[in-house]
């Protein structure tokens, strides 16, 4: 609400605006640049290494592990950064929150590459949880928007519940390992397969990546996400936060892969993945969520390859990781456009912008070719080897292959829609004054619809740098990879045509299978999404049912609950160790220690049948004056003074509230109460046992002596209780201190505030 | 309350019983007393007097806000143990000083041990008056 209003006022001046965005464009430049120049060593050395140490005791530190697969991700990261930041200056210029845009952005690319580089499975857990908290911020950056709101709380929600797990399923990892270390955990995938908690470990470690990387059935978090501003669409949803549970599949592919469950698991939801959230993307009218859809259906797709142990199959996946996230971003970056200038993006009301926006529809055109996998473009290339992979995973081809196949068809008819519909045909009226972004808009998906070019053309560029590292990383093993953009007529090559076809039939039949599906999805009886909330509600319901039960805010029956659950934790403890049976004696006490008794027992009495609560209160303080009298026979005197004091000053507090209390009805406090008496005995009878058995110990401390020497020699002083208090135990005594005085001002404040709160109802407000 | 006669006494009562409050803050190091029940007494003291007198004459007494006499002290016992760490030692460790001290004669002693408990001293009267001032009030 105030983001929107104030807009135009409130915004700083363009000129601070553009040196902001400089300063922050310089952050992923850097650090892109910072990683290009560990390329060359990484390919010759295998990975790099830094560490620092952070929680020594728990084993854990801040280790950083720069190898084949983190570096092709780091790269993506700050690369693709470096566009979205650059685009983001000019979508978002004169927002009046573009500050705290920038942050999060930041916070959530440094998350990221933490995650990626981390080199033991509690840091890399820990940048995990801040790439989930920094989505949450970035998705529900349009704060005064309920649905944004929403997509961001589903998406924390979603992601943290798998982080959960992924939590859990890391520190077994870590337990049968032995060690958090990822280099060590990385060689010891012999251990952890043929380990009983395999099984658990893999589940929950899946769990965990499906929920980031929204696979079926967690997928729906992700489309909700796009109610984000386009630049984090770009952003989150082409090379970075969907793609880290990708990551971490493929990091921990040499330790927990090479089974069947791994295969099958991963090759099943992925493939499901795919094909489900293909048809979904076919369906949708808004560009942004057609593409969000495509999303899904790569993140499937790359799913279901890292099942495999074919290292074609792996090559496959890496190729196409960067594939994805060059046209991705650049088709974000074009809706964006489209969305920022024409003010819309719902297919029916777009058309003919190509004349209006022709560098725009150049962008749209080459990052669309490259998605539909068309020659001689870096998607080609991927799509190629997604086929020779498929086709060379040993268990299931036909599967996989033919669920390839059925996706990038899809594919291939939402890029014809993306990229064709808006800019084709005839210019609907209200379009006309449309005109061409500005640079700053254009610059990010011109250059990364470019680099799809570029590397389809040179793919020596990044085979032999970036993809083999990267798939050595993830087998574990030394392997070659070569990209060529031509592999001449083969089974590959078929399926591609075949998969061309398949797509302009799908494009061109658009219309009706929509109707088909939407028909289809009515006889659905839920949707995810729906499910969801569902869910949600019921947690709430549940919340508020037990909280109500829990919370019930009568202080009596608090007070009843917190007694009677110490006698019972109490005598439970005292059976259990069997010193209930002990032998007790008559004491022998002499007649003023007799008389301190009766005195504690009549206040005791008294307080107890008393009708009148200030009499009740008068004889708490003699049973708290009989009690003084007992540590002063018994040589406590700084004990007993202490006891007096506090006895005297509670009553008279005490008698002050309850001054102020409203008079309670004479049936909850007159008369017999079965109940309390009870508890009072059970309470009463827990601690005196619980004090003879602490007494019956034979007690051996050697703090005693300690004190009775040191008290003069080292503190100067004969009082030994005074000089624990303010000398060998100082520092316990300032803290007790400070709780006294914070519960003091605490209480006043509180009780101020009820009693000025009176005042200012019976009309006067005093300043 | 008016009662002349508790008036009467508390004048006389409050002044020795500060005093006598002060006395077992200085005595506490060797013999039964302290900073904590110093600060009991003295607290007792002042809510003695807002019985007799009225709590607007307890606190007008009082000079400064309990509040800030608590926070005070507080700060003043933080000081005492910072001193130990300024001289490199841990903080709060106890710090001697005997002033014409010889062999055989032991001297005045200063320490910043005294100067923590009259923190707690004043810290604890502080608090303990916060809260009556508050219950009172009306």
């Amino acid at each position: 609400m105030v983001g929107r209003k104030h807009t135009v006022a409130m915004a700083p001046g363009r000129r601070s605006e553009i040196a902001l965005t400089l300063v922050v464009l310089a952050v992923p430049l850097c650090l892109s640049l910072w990683l290009l120049s560990m390329v060359g060593t990484v390919r010759e050395h295998g990975s790099l290494e830094f560490a620092l140490p952070w929680v020594p005791s728990l084993g854990v530190s801040l280790d950083f592990l720069v190898d084949g697969l983190s570096l092709l991700f780091a790269l993506l990261i700050s690369g693709i950064g470096v566009f979205v930041t650059l685009y983001a200056g000019s979508y978002l210029a004169g927002h009046a929150l573009l500050r705290r845009f920038y942050l999060s952005l930041l916070l959530f690319m440094l998350g990221m590459l933490g995650l990626v580089l981390a080199g033991n499975l509690i840091t890399l857990f820990v940048f995990w949880e801040v790439t989930t908290i920094a989505s949450y911020l970035l998705i529900g950056f349009d704060h005064s928007s309920e649905t944004a709101r929403r997509a961001a709380l589903q998406a924390l929600l979603v992601t943290a519940l798998g982080g959960l797990c992924l939590l859990a399923g890391l520190v077994l990892l870590g337990m049968v390992v032995g060690s958090y270390d990822l280099s060590t955990v990385l060689g010891q995938g012999e251990i952890v397969r043929s380990h009983g908690l395999y099984g658990p470990i893999l589940i929950l470690v899946l769990l965990g990546t499906f929920a980031k990387s929204a696979q079926v059935p967690l997928h729906f978090w992700l489309p909700n996400a796009m109610a984000a501003p386009t630049p984090v669409s770009a952003y989150l949803h082409s090379a970075t936060m969907v793609k880290a549970g990708i990551y971490l599949i493929a990091r921990l592919h040499p330790v927990l892969g090479y089974t069947d469950l791994w295969m099958w698991t991963l090759t099943l939801v992925g493939a499901g993945t795919a094909v489900i959230a293909a048809v979904l993307a076919l369906r949708q009218t808004d560009l942004k969520l057609a593409l969000a859809y495509t999303t899904v259906v790569a993140l499937g797709t790359l799913t279901m390859f890292l099942g495999s142990e074919a290292s074609v199959a792996i090559a496959a996946a890496m190729t196409f990781i960067l594939v994805h996230s060059f046209y991705k971003a650049a088709l974000f970056m074009v809706v964006g456009i489209i969305d920022h200038q024409a003010g819309t993006r719902e297919l029916g009301s777009l058309g003919g912008l190509a004349a209006r926006l022709p560098v725009t529809f150049i962008a749209a055109l080459a990052a669309g070719l490259s998605m539909a996998g068309f020659p001689p473009f870096l998607g080609f290339i991927g799509k190629e080897l997604k086929y020779e992979g498929a086709l060379a995973i040993a268990s299931e081809p036909l599967l996989v292959a033919g669920a390839a196949v059925f996706a990038n068809a899809l594919m291939v008819a939402v890029a014809a829609t993306v990229v064709l519909k808006p800019f084709w045909g005839r210019l609907p009226a209200g379009l006309r004054s449309t005109r061409e972004a500005t640079p700053g808009l254009l610059a990010g998906p011109l250059l990364l619809a470019g680099l799809g070019l570029t590397f389809g053309l040179a793919p020596g560029l990044v085979a032999e740098s970036l993809v083999q590292p990267a798939v050595t990383a993830v087998l574990g093993r030394p392997e070659t990879v070569k990209l060529k953009l031509w592999h001449g007529i083969n089974l590959p090559f078929f399926l591609s045509v075949v998969t061309l076809l398949l797509g302009t039939t799908i494009f061109l039949g658009q219309r009706r299978l929509r109707s088909v599906f939407d028909r289809l999805a009515r006889l659905l009886p839920v949707s995810a999404d729906h499910s969801w909330d569902r869910a949600l509600a019921l947690f709430r319901h549940l919340a508020t049912v037990q909280t109500r039960f829990l919370q019930h805010g009568i202080l009596r029956h608090y007070l009843a609950v917190v007694f009677a659950s110490v006698a019972i934790v109490l005598l439970w403890v005292l059976a259990e160790g069997g010193v209930l049976s002990m032998g007790l004696s008559w004491p022998e006490l002499t007649v003023k220690e007799w008389a301190a008794l009766v005195l504690v027992l009549t206040g005791a009495l008294f307080a107890t049948t008393s009708r009148a609560p200030l009499a009740a209160i008068c004889s708490l303080g003699a049973l708290g004056v009989g009690i003084a009298l007992i540590y002063l026979f018994f040589g406590a005197p700084d004990v007993a003074i202490t006891q007096l004091l506090v006895e005297t000053l509670f009553l008279v507090l005490v008698a002050m509230t309850l001054h102020r209390l409203p008079v309670l009805s004479g049936a909850h406090i007159a008369g017999f109460r079965p109940w309390d008496a009870l508890l009072a005995l059970l309470v009463g009878s827990a601690v005196s046992l619980t004090m003879l058995a602490v007494l019956e110990q034979p007690f051996t401390s050697p703090t005693r002596s300690f004190f009775e020497q040191a008290a003069v020699a080292q503190a100067y002083g004969r009082n030994i209780v005074n000089v624990i208090l303010v000398d060998f135990r100082a520092l316990d005594t300032f803290g007790e201190v400070l709780v006294v005085l914070v519960a003091a001002v605490g209480a006043a404040s509180l009780l101020g505030q009820r009693l000025r709160g009176g005042k200012a109802a019976g009309g006067k407000r005093q300043p | 309350m008016n009662s002349i006669i508790l008036q009467g006494a508390t004048r006389l009562l409050v002044a020795l019983i500060l005093l006598f409050s002060v006395y077992m803050l200085l005595r506490g190091h060797n013999q039964p007393g302290g900073g904590f029940i110093a600060g009991l007494i003295a607290a007792a003291a002042f809510i003695l007097y807002a019985l007799a007198w009225g709590m607007a004459a307890a606190r007008a007494s009082l000079r400064v806000a309990p509040a800030r006499l608590a926070a005070a002290g507080a700060l003043l016992a933080a000081a005492a143990g910072s001193l130990a760490a300024l001289a490199g030692l841990p903080p709060f460790t106890g710090l001697w000083l005997f002033i014409g001290g010889s062999e055989t004669a032991k001297g005045i002693p200063i320490s910043n041990v005294l100067l923590f408990d009259t923190g707690i001293y004043l810290a604890v009267v502080g608090s303990v008056l916060t809260l009556f001032f508050v219950l009172e009030e009306d």
